[in-house]
C-alpha cells in the first residue's frame, strides 16, 4: 500500500512527460523539444564538456556571493535586531531596498566590476544580503527575554550569554532563512548570468537561443537548473534535521 | 370514605443515550493502546452527567465517541435507539473557548448553525441567546476582544442556538481562572434549568462534578473503566458546605485514592 | 526586548533620520572623494528624478509596470487560490502534484523567458506570463499551508453543525486559512514586483526595469539609473504597505500578531 502511494506522483510525472512529448511532436514548426529532445540536449552538453563547466561556474558564483552575504548580514542583522534603537534606525532603509530586484542593480554592477564573475557575485550578494539581514533581525528579536534573564540570573557574562544562550536560540530560525535565501540566490544567479556574464547555466539558456535557436539546449538548461535548485534545497533541509539544531521544531 | 391518595409516581425517565460494552483501542506504528474498556452507561433524557477522572484517562475519548467523532473499536453507542455514526447537529460538542470562530462576530458565531432558518427567525434566536448568556452589548465584537469567560459563554450560546438534544462539554472551564469558573458553573446550571438538555460534562475536578451533576461517573486511569457511578441526590441550588455534599465529595475522593492530608 | 529604557516617541523619527542622513552623507562624500565621473551623488539623483517627472516619461513607465503586475499577479491569484485550496483539502491530490511543483519551483521565472517568447513573442504578454509564473507557486503553497494549518477544532465544529464538505470548505476552512493566504499573496506580490522589473530589462521596452537599462545604454545616465532604482524600491514598498492594510480588516486581523 505504501509503495503504491509512493508511485502515484511518479505516474503523474510520467503522464505529463508523455503529454509533453506528444505536444512537441505535433508542432508545425519544430521549435520546442519534447522530453526526449531535452535528454539529447543534455547528452550534447556532456559530450562537449560544457555541462560540468557551466554547472561549476554557476555554483561557484552562488557559493561566493551567498557566503559573503551570510558572513556580513548575519552578525549585522543579529546586532540590529537585538538593539531596538538600531532597528528603528535602519528599518526604513532596509524596507526601501527590499523590493528592488537585484537585477535592477546590473548597470551599476557592470559599471563597478565590468562584465564577468565579479559582477555576478555582486548581484548574488545583493540578492542574498537583505533577506539574510531580515532573517537575522527577526531571529534576534524573537529570542524570548526569559532565556536571557535566566542566563543573567546564573551569572553569565556577556560573552557567555551570547555563546550559550543567544546563539543556540537563533540558530534554528537562521538555518531556515539560509535555506530560503539560498533558493533566492539560485534564482538570481541564473538571471544574472542571462544578462551580465559569459558562462554558467543562465548564459547557456540565452546563448543557446541566440546562437542558433537550440531550444533543446535551452530547455535542457532549465531542467538542470531546476534539478540543482532542488538538490540545494534538499541539502539544506537535511541540515535542518541535524539533531543539535532541532529544538526549534518541537511539533515535528 | 377516604379519598384515594394518588401516589404520584414520576414516569420512568426515557433513556437518551446508551453506551454498551464500549471499548476503544488506538493503533499507532504497530503498537495498540487500549484506552477504554467495557464502558456501560445509560443516560436519561434531560440528565446532567459528569465523567470524572484523572487527566489523560480517556474520558475525552469517550465523549468524542458519544458525540460521533470517533467510532468505538467494540461495543455500540445509541442515541434515541439509533446508532451513532457521525457528528450531528442534535448533539453539539462544546470545546474550551478555542472553538469559537475568530473571524465572525459574536452574532455571527451564534448564528453559525442557523443557516436553514429565515433571516428574521435567525435574528430572533441570536438575540434570545445573547441575552441568555449575558453578552448584551457585545453583538458586534470579535472573539479576540472577549475575555476567556465570555468566549466560553459565546460557545455555549452557539451550541444552544441550534436547539440540540444533547450537549457534550469537554472541560469547558479548564482555561478559566477559578473565580470565573465558579461563576460559569452557576451560569451553566441556570441555562440547563431553563432549557433541559441532556448534558454530558467531562472534568477532572471533583468539586466541579459534585456541584453540577445529577450523576458522577468516576473513571479509572488508562485503560479507563467505570469505577463507580455516584448519584448526587442534593437538589439545586447546592450548598457546598452541607454535610451531604461533603459526604459525597469525600466518598469520591476516597474512591480515587486521594484521601490524604497536604 | 533588551536594551536600556523604553524608546521614547521622538526616537521613532530621530534614529531613522539619523541613520539615513549619515548614509546619504557617506554616499555623497564617497562620490566626491573617489572623484568618479560616472556614479551620481545624491543631489544629482534628485535632479535626475525631477527630470523624469517633468518629461512625463516616468508616469507611463510606472503605469506599464503596475499594469503588468496587476494582470500577472491577478491571474496567479485567480488560478492559484482555488488550486491551492483544493490541494490543501485533498492531501492525496497534493501528494501527487507536489513533486512536480518542487521541481518547477527553483527555476527562476527569468529562465523561462526564451520559452515565454516563443509562445507570446517579445512584449507585454511574455512579461505578464513571467509574472504569473513567479507569483503562482508562492500563492499555491500559502493556500496549501493555510488549509492544513486550520485547527481541527474548527473543522469539527463545522461538521458538528451539519455542514457538508463544500460548505465546510467555504464557511470554515477558507476564513480560517485567510490570514495565511493573505500573507502568501503579499509575498507573491513582492515577488511579482521583482519579476516585472527583471522581465522589463530583458523582454520589453517600457516600464521601470526598461528605464534602468535604457538610461544606461542610451547615454550612461547613471543619475537616472539610480533614480529609477530608488523609485522601484519606493513603489514596491507602497504596494507592500497597501497590502498590509488589508491585514487589519477585523475579520482577518485575528490571524496576525502585532507585526511591525
Amino acid at each position: 500500500m505504501n509503495l503504491r502511494v509512493r508511485l502515484r506522483p511518479l505516474v503523474f510525472i510520467a503522464a505529463l512527460l508523455v503529454i509533453w512529448e506528444i505536444a512537441a511532436r505535433r508542432q508545425s514548426v519544430h521549435l520546442l523539444p519534447g522530453p526526449w529532445g531535452v535528454v539529447g540536449g543534455i547528452a550534447d552538453l556532456v559530450r562537449h564538456g560544457l555541462l560540468l563547466k557551466y554547472v561549476v561556474a554557476s555554483l561557484f558564483r552562488v557559493t561566493w556571493g551567498f557566503l559573503l552575504a551570510a558572513l556580513l548580514a548575519i552578525p549585522l542583522g543579529l546586532t540590529i535586531g537585538w538593539y531596538r534603537r538600531a532597528e528603528m534606525a535602519f528599518n526604513p532603509i532596509v524596507q526601501i531596498l527590499r523590493p528592488i530586484s537585484p537585477l535592477a542593480w546590473i548597470p551599476i554592477a557592470i559599471l563597478w566590476f565590468g562584465v564577468g564573475d565579479l559582477a555576478a557575485i555582486f548581484l548574488i550578494f545583493l540578492g542574498s544580503f537583505l533577506p539574510l539581514l531580515l532573517t537575522a533581525m527577526s531571529a534576534a528579536r524573537s529570542v524570548p527575554a526569559v532565556y536571557v534573564n535566566a542566563g543573567r540570573n546564573f551569572g553569565l557574562g556577556p560573552a557567555r550569554l551570547v555563546y550559550q544562550v543567544f546563539y543556540p536560540a537563533v540558530v534554528p530560525q537562521l538555518i531556515v532563512g539560509l535555506r530560503i535565501t539560498l533558493g533566492v540566490a539560485w534564482l538570481v544567479v541564473v538571471a544574472a548570468e542571462m544578462i551580465a556574464v559569459n558562462s554558467g547555466l543562465g548564459f547557456l539558456i540565452v546563448d543557446a537561443r541566440n546562437a542558433g535557436n537550440r531550444y533543446d539546449l535551452v530547455v535542457a538548461g532549465m531542467v538542470i537548473i531546476g534539478v540543482i535548485g532542488l538538490l540545494l534545497d534538499m541539502g539544506m533541509r537535511s541540515l535542518e534535521r541535524v539533531k543539535s539544531f532541532r529544538w526549534g521544531y518541537s511539533e515535528d | 370514605m377516604a379519598l384515594l391518595k394518588e401516589s404520584v409516581v414520576a414516569p420512568a425517565p426515557k433513556t437518551k443515550l446508551s453506551v454498551e460494552k464500549v471499548g476503544m483501542t488506538f493503533k499507532r506504528d504497530g503498537k495498540s493502546t487500549p484506552v477504554l474498556e467495557n464502558i456501560n452507561l445509560e443516560v436519561a433524557d434531560g440528565e446532567f452527567v459528569c465523567l470524572l477522572g484523572p487527566s489523560g484517562c480517556g474520558k475525552t475519548t469517550l465523549l468524542n465517541a458519544m458525540a460521533g467523532f470517533l467510532s468505538p473499536t467494540s461495543g455500540r453507542i445509541q442515541v434515541d435507539n439509533e446508532a451513532v455514526n457521525g457528528p450531528d447537529p442534535r448533539r453539539i460538542f462544546v470545546f474550551q473557548e478555542r472553538g469559537v470562530f475568530p473571524w465572525l462576530t459574536v452574532e455571527g458565531n451564534i448564528g453559525f448553525g442557523l443557516f436553514k432558518l429565515s433571516r428574521a427567525e435567525r435574528q430572533q434566536r441570536i438575540d434570545h441567546y445573547i441575552k441568555m448568556v449575558g453578552l448584551q452589548g457585545f453583538e458586534k465584537a470579535y472573539p479576540p476582544e472577549l475575555s476567556g469567560g465570555m468566549k466560553q459563554r459565546l460557545e455555549v450560546a452557539r451550541a444552544l442556538a441550534v436547539n440540540p438534544d444533547m450537549l457534550f462539554l469537554d472541560e469547558p472551564f479548564g482555561a478559566l481562572d477559578s473565580i470565573t469558573r465558579l461563576v460559569m458553573r452557576g451560569e451553566l446550571l441556570r441555562i440547563w434549568e431553563a432549557e433541559r438538555k441532556t448534558i454530558i460534562f467531562v472534568t477532572h475536578d471533583i468539586d466541579e462534578a459534585v456541584q453540577l451533576a445529577d450523576r458522577v461517573v468516576v473513571m479509572s486511569a488508562r485503560p479507563a473503566t467505570i469505577q463507580q457511578i455516584v448519584n448526587i441526590d442534593i437538589p439545586h441550588p447546592r450548598d457546598i458546605s452541607s454535610t451531604r455534599y461533603l459526604e459525597l465529595r469525600d466518598g469520591i475522593f476516597k474512591q480515587i485514592g486521594l484521601a490524604h492530608k497536604i | 526586548m533588551n536594551s536600556l529604557a523604553e524608546p521614547r516617541k521622538w526616537e521613532r523619527f530621530f534614529w531613522p533620520l539619523l541613520a539615513s542622513g549619515l548614509l546619504l552623507a557617506l554616499w555623497h562624500f564617497s562620490v566626491i572623494w573617489t572623484a568618479t565621473k560616472v556614479f551620481p551623488s545624491p543631489p544629482e539623483v534628485e535632479k535626475g528624478l525631477a527630470e523624469l517627472l517633468r518629461h512625463h516619461v516616468l508616469w507611463g513607465d510606472i503605469r506599464d509596470s503596475l499594469r503588468r503586475v496587476v494582470y500577472g499577479f491577478g491571474a496567479a491569484a485567480l488560478l492559484g487560490i482555488p488550486l491551492g485550496l483544493t490541494l490543501g483539502w485533498y492531501p492525496a491530490v497534493n501528494q501527487v502534484v507536489n513533486p512536480v511543483m518542487q521541481i518547477l519551483r527553483p527555476i527562476s521565472p527569468i529562465a523561462w523567458i526564451p520559452v515565454a517568447i516563443i509562445f507570446f513573442g517579445v512584449g507585454d504578454k511574455a512579461s505578464i506570463f513571467l509574472i504569473f509564473f513567479g507569483s503562482f507557486f508562492p500563492i499555491v503553497v500559502a493556500c496549501i499551508n493555510g488549509v492544513s494549518n486550520v485547527p481541527s477544532v474548527y473543522r469539527r465544529s463545522g461538521r458538528n453543525f451539519g455542514l457538508t464538505p463544500p460548505q465546510l470548505l467555504a464557511r470554515v476552512v477558507f476564513p480560517a486559512a485567510l490570514p495565511q493566504i493573505l500573507v502568501g499573496l503579499r509575498i507573491a506580490l513582492g515577488i511579482a514586483w521583482l519579476v516585472v522589473v527583471a522581465a522589463e530589462m530583458i523582454a520589453v521596452d517600457s516600464g521601470l526595469g526598461y528605464l534602468v537599462i535604457d538610461s544606461r545604454n542610451s547615454g550612461k545616465r547613471y543619475d537616472l539609473v539610480v533614480a529609477a532604482i530608488l523609485l522601484i524600491g519606493v513603489i514596491g514598498l507602497i504596494l507592500d504597505f497597501g497590502f498590509r492594510r488589508l491585514e487589519k480588516i477585523r475579520s482577518v486581523r485575528w490571524g496576525f500578531r502585532n507585526e511591525f
